[in-house]
């Protein structure tokens, strides 16, 4: 099957009201299976509200999420992430007071099967399961740059790699679509470029699709496409970095009057 | 001799209850206000058992706690399907812990508030020490297991648990359903070891005690909660000598804990960490 016939991700329709706030409405975009698609938007325009609908945090009032074409909105989250979509959050949310391997380890236990008898007993069965996942959790660990931090409480990390911990934990529920909400914010131009480079790395590694909502224009227009512009919880835009860059509703709405300074 | 023993035992057999209220609190980070109902519970079915039907005492431990278990359900299915908020769930519990208080003051095989008297006294120091060491050892691989990873999880962040792919409910319902059958098999111990059970030995006072030696030992902690239950229950009996004065004491310790630990003598840690060296390097900043 040829990624061009079937999205892997699609929105239709989405709408979201909070009581008599309209965040998102009928919005709809697709995502293509090995893309780099980038949301932006100004402040409040929808975009967490998106993921939130996406990741099943919130029902949406109407609309579809169809994931390999199956409806999934409104589902239970942890179920949602089983059919294989993960996220970040725009606020870290880690488990603080964990070391970072048990951060990993968290979703990589609950993909596998245990008998419940055998973990309460300690049996060597459960304790050979428990050092594989230890040593699969180091290893994910690992391909983030984060192996010399395993066992250091998560939220004595720097900003920066508690970010790349909540990738790194995030890849551990094995998605296909991972969505990042702005896996930037708070980096120097330094750490925003090496995190672009990071970005692409993991898709390559773990061949996922991504999604990210970012305000750093730089990364976007570097390592998006295409990218979906958001507005007032409607769709805005859609195309490749030039084209939305050109448009002359994003740039009225979102780049200011950037374009007569070109 | 037998004096010390006794306060030993019984020291002990709260340590079971405060230790399956610590995977409950400490772990999973619902407050629970009315434990000491299952407690309760697990006395009552237990004394039963071998008092009108002598089913032997191990068989009637592990109908005790196992009942302790299934009444938790009762409670647990609907407070934690509607996601309530963990002071709102303390309060729908405490409500729950003192109705069954009063299930066990009105029904005829308890024998109503006169309480049951005349049950056999087959709770020993080795029996009570097995209990504990078994429970501290499930308590322990219960929290490495692919469950106490979850409860830890939602603990410390249950949005980020779920999209962990953490079911939620289910592993709140576990985790009281576990403290439970830990507070039942502490109550079938207290009945065969007091020979008397009475249902004012099972109300908000002492859900309240075992709530407060779960905090003042430590929120995810094992060995915390086990020293402060310990202390709780060592130190009034010692201070038996000055009278007056010994709630006043169990008060200030209380208090001088709140302000000198307020995580707890060990919160968030073991007891073994301390004998570990720290291995842990230093953080380095990214260039």
């Amino acid at each position: 099957m040829t990624t061009m016939e079937r999205p892997l991700f699609s929105v239709k329709g989405l709408t979201k009201y909070f009581d008599g706030i309209r965040a998102v409405d009928s919005f709809s975009f697709d995502v293509t299976e090995g893309s780099i698609t980038g949301i932006i938007g100004p402040n409040g325009a929808g975009k967490t509200t998106v993921f939130n609908i996406v990741t099943g945090i919130y029902r949406p009032t109407c609309g579809e999420v169809l994931f390999r074409g199956e409806n999934i909105s409104g589902q239970r989250p942890d179920r949602i992430v089983r059919k294989g979509i993960a996220r970040t959050f725009q606020n870290i949310r880690l488990f603080n007071r964990r070391s970072c391997l048990d951060n990993v380890i968290t979703p990589l236990f609950q993909r596998e099967r245990c008998g419940f008898l055998g973990s309460l007993l300690g049996t060597p069965g459960a304790r050979k399961m428990e050092r594989d996942l230890y040593e699969r959790a180091f290893g994910l660990l690992k391909d983030l740059g984060l192996e010399k931090f395993a066992s250091m409480q998560a939220n004595t990390l720097p900003y920066g790699l508690q970010r790349k911990l909540e990738i790194a934990r995030a890849l551990a529920t094995d998605p296909a679509l991972l969505l990042l909400d702005e896996p930037a914010a708070g980096m120097n131009p330094e750490e925003t470029r090496s995190l672009a480079n990071l970005i692409a790395e993991v898709r390559e590694k773990f061949k996922v699709t991504i999604l990210l909502i970012e305000h750093h224009m730089d990364l976007v227009m570097n390592i998006c496409s295409p990218i979906v512009v958001m507005n007032f919880g409607t769709l805005l835009a859609r195309g490749t970095p030039d084209e939305v860059r050109e448009n002359p509703d994003v740039v009225a709405a979102y780049l200011g009057n950037r374009k007569e300074r070109k | 001799m037998d004096y010390i023993l006794s306060i030993v035992v019984l020291a002990c057999i709260n340590m079971i209850a405060v230790l399956g209220l610590s995977i409950f609190t400490g772990f999973t980070g619902l407050f629970s206000l009315g434990h000491a109902a299952f407690v309760g519970v697990g006395a009552y079915t237990s004394a039963i058992l071998t008092y009108y039907y002598s089913v032997p005492f191990p068989f009637a431990l592990a109908a005790g706690a196992a009942a302790a278990g299934v009444v938790s359900l009762v409670i647990g299915i609907p407070t934690l399907r509607a996601k309530l908020r963990s002071d709102y769930f303390a309060i729908a519990i405490l409500g729950f812990g003192e109705a069954l208080r009063v299930i066990l003051e009105n029904l005829d095989i308890t024998n109503g508030a006169r309480g049951l008297p005349g049950i056999d006294s087959f709770t020993t120091l080795p029996v009570v020490l097995i209990c504990l060491a078994g429970g501290v050892l499930v308590a322990r691989n219960f929290l490495r297991s692919r469950w106490g990873v979850a409860c830890i999880a939602i603990r410390e962040d249950p949005i980020a648990a779920e999209m962990a792919g953490v079911r939620l409910f289910r592993t709140r319902l576990l985790s009281l359903v576990v403290s439970a059958v830990y507070c039942g098999l502490s109550g079938g111990l207290l009945a065969h070891f007091l020979s008397f059970i009475q249902p004012v030995m099972f109300t908000l006072l002492q859900s309240t005690q075992l709530l407060a030696a779960v905090i003042a030992g430590g929120m995810g902690s094992i060995s915390g909660p086990l020293i402060a239950s310990f202390v709780f229950i060592a130190l009034p009996e010692a201070l038996r000598v000055a009278q007056m004065w010994r709630l006043v004491a169990y008060g200030l310790l209380l208090v001088l804990i709140m302000v000198y630990r307020p995580q707890g003598l060990m919160g968030y840690s073991e007891l073994s960490s301390l004998f570990r060296r720290k291995k842990a390097e230093p953080v380095r900043r990214q260039p």
